[in-house]
């Protein structure tokens, strides 16, 4: 049979030297050359990576689907964390604003009023200070609040001066304005001493609880997106079954086996933070109009900002990983278990 | 190539499947394993493709001591042994093709490689114009010839095959038989467990014979001068 000779000859042309074959220690790993057996690990490696995406295209829907909740349980947590970072803009713009209101004693007079302001001007921490005397801040309230008739039947000025602290920029720290504070405080001239900032630091408060609120959302989805990957290569494993016995049995290392089901994982893993990316920008896309509508009321022309490029990448790279160790887990618990025999 | 020293089997609850077999197939060699079924015959070629460890005793592989090698090892030393299954153990989602080059792509062979020693290894079963068909699309015989080519196409030095006509009729199994002489011929070792004694007793080859987990017979071939 002329195969049978190409067959031998084939395996004598290994052994040119002539020496019985039996006797020769047969090394599987000193087969081919070294760049060749490169080549093919790569080469396996990237056939493992199609073969697994391949896969994936077999059954469109069940894929879709899978991918798609874990496009949502990625997508929770970033909208949430995209909207803080918002609110962050927003409130950093508010920061700046904090002043602080020096309420005069009522015996101080105007003259002594304006040296004081041109005082506290010179120091360092201030940047600016408004003098409002008594009448002017009688006129303005008159304007605003619509009781005009109603203050002009006062006898004589209620209103003390105010003199309107502006804190520098690099000052602009919850505790250096508590002690400017009450150095402004102790001075002679000074009724009282208000920081308008307690409700700054409220909003600090809830946005903390915000941001809080937001990782332990993202731990426990990301707990989810494992589950779910995990239970995806699970089936997957159990679907493949005889072939993972069959490949068990030819010499496959645990390597070889796990390999395309730890792509299969990653590709999840991809897929879903790419959904999670497209659904957060369609929602900011969504909540641009009304958001800008709302600013202009404020007179501000305030836009959403969305993920930016360092945020997607991270986006991405979580949901590699996420995907990646949850094929791991299924894939170290379930191939175990499968034995030929 | 597989010494077995007084190797006994014992399964969780149940008597022993193997005990205190000894034998030696030398390397080269071609032996038929036969026996009722229960004797032990699938439990001895799993005890020697480490698909089942021995309770007591000693196998040795190529004169290494495999009796209690560790689990990360034994991949490497099925790749030394090609295995040929009673019902074939096909991937029925791959090519024949693919099939065949199973063991090549796990040990990490090159494209080029594969394909050149797959389809000397389809050559050699006489299945090459079939290569892009399925398992399904054919019949027995030649999907044990697929399981053969995939066996062989490592080209390791020892062949073994339970019960590999036990699905097939007498002319094909006849056939298959010889398929594995031509192997031999060529310096392969083969064992074959087979309880088709008509057909053993055609062939000149060594007979090992067990018989309730013992090794009850050992008949060398006749030497013609």
């Amino acid at each position: 049979m002329r195969g049978v000779e190409r067959f031998a000859s084939a395996r004598r042309d290994r052994h040119g030297d002539g020496a019985p074959r039996r006797q020769e220690k047969r090394r599987p790993a000193a087969r081919g050359s070294l760049k060749g057996k490169g080549a093919a690990y790569v080469a396996g490696h990237m056939q493992a990576l199609l073969h697994s995406l391949g896969r994936m295209a077999q059954r469109p829907l069940s894929s879709a689907m899978t991918v798609a909740v874990i496009g949502i349980a990625l997508a929770l947590p970033t909208g949430l964390h995209v909207i803080l970072q918002n609110l962050q803009g927003v409130s950093a713009g508010w920061e700046n604003t904090a002043q602080m209101s020096l309420f005069l004693k009522q015996d101080v007079p105007q003259e002594a009023a304006e040296r004081l302001r041109a005082r506290l001007e010179g120091m360092t921490e201030i940047a600016e200070v408004v003098h409002i005397s008594p009448q002017q801040a009688l006129d303005e309230f008159r304007t605003t609040s619509g009781f005009g008739t109603a203050l002009d039947s006062l006898q004589e000025n209620p209103l003390p001066t105010v003199l309107v602290v502006q804190p520098r920029l690099e000052f602009n720290d919850p505790r250096l304005l508590q002690s400017l504070r009450e150095r402004m405080q102790a001075l002679p001239e000074v009724d009282m001493a208000q920081l308008d900032m307690e409700w700054i630091e409220r909003l600090f408060a809830i946005m903390e609880i915000g941001r809080r609120g937001v990782l332990i959302l993202g731990v426990l989805l990301s707990l989810a997106v494992l589950l779910i990957v995990g239970n995806t290569i699970r089936l997957a494993i159990q679907n493949r079954r005889e072939e993972i016995e069959v490949q068990k049995l030819i010499g496959a290392t645990d390597a070889f086996i796990r390999r395309p089901f730890l792509y299969n994982g990653f590709w999840h893993g991809l897929f879903g933070a790419m959904t999670a990316w497209l659904l957060v920008s369609i929602s900011m896309a969504l909540l641009n109009g009304p958001v800008s509508r709302l600013s202009l009321l404020y007179d501000s022309s305030r836009t959403l900002s969305g993920l930016g490029i360092a945020a997607s990448l991270s986006l991405l790279l979580a949901g590699i990983l996420l995907g990646l160790v949850g094929a791991w887990v299924a894939v170290g618990r379930n191939l175990r278990e499968i034995e030929p025999g | 190539m597989i010494r077995f020293d007084n190797v006994g089997k014992r399964y969780a609850g149940a008597r022993e499947a193997l005990a205190g077999v000894s034998f030696h197939l030398e390397a080269g060699e071609m032996a038929f394993l036969t026996g009722h079924s229960g004797a032990g015959k699938s439990t001895l070629l799993k005890l020697i493709a480490m698909l089942e460890r021995a309770s007591y005793g000693q196998v040795f592989f190529n004169g290494q001591n495999i009796t209690r090698i560790g689990k990360r090892r034994i991949p490497y030393l099925r790749r030394e042994i090609g295995i040929i299954f009673q019902n074939y153990k096909l991937l029925n989602d791959r090519t024949v093709f693919d099939n065949v080059a199973l063991p090549l792509v796990i040990a990490g062979f090159s494209y080029q490689e594969i394909r050149r020693r797959v389809r000397a290894a389809l050559d050699k079963v006489g299945l090459l114009d079939k290569e892009k068909r399925y398992p399904v699309m054919l019949s027995g015989g030649e999907q044990q010839r697929v399981g053969v080519a995939r066996a062989v196409v490592n080209k390791p030095p020892l062949l073994l095959a339970d019960e590999p006509t036990g699905n097939l009729d007498p002319a094909l199994s006849e056939e298959m038989m010889h398929l594995f002489e031509q192997f031999n011929q060529v310096g392969v070792t083969v064992l074959i467990a087979s309880h088709d004694l008509d057909l053993i007793s055609r062939m000149n080859h060594r007979v090992f014979t067990l018989g309730q987990g013992r090794m009850i017979a050992d008949q060398r071939p006749v030497t013609v001068s």
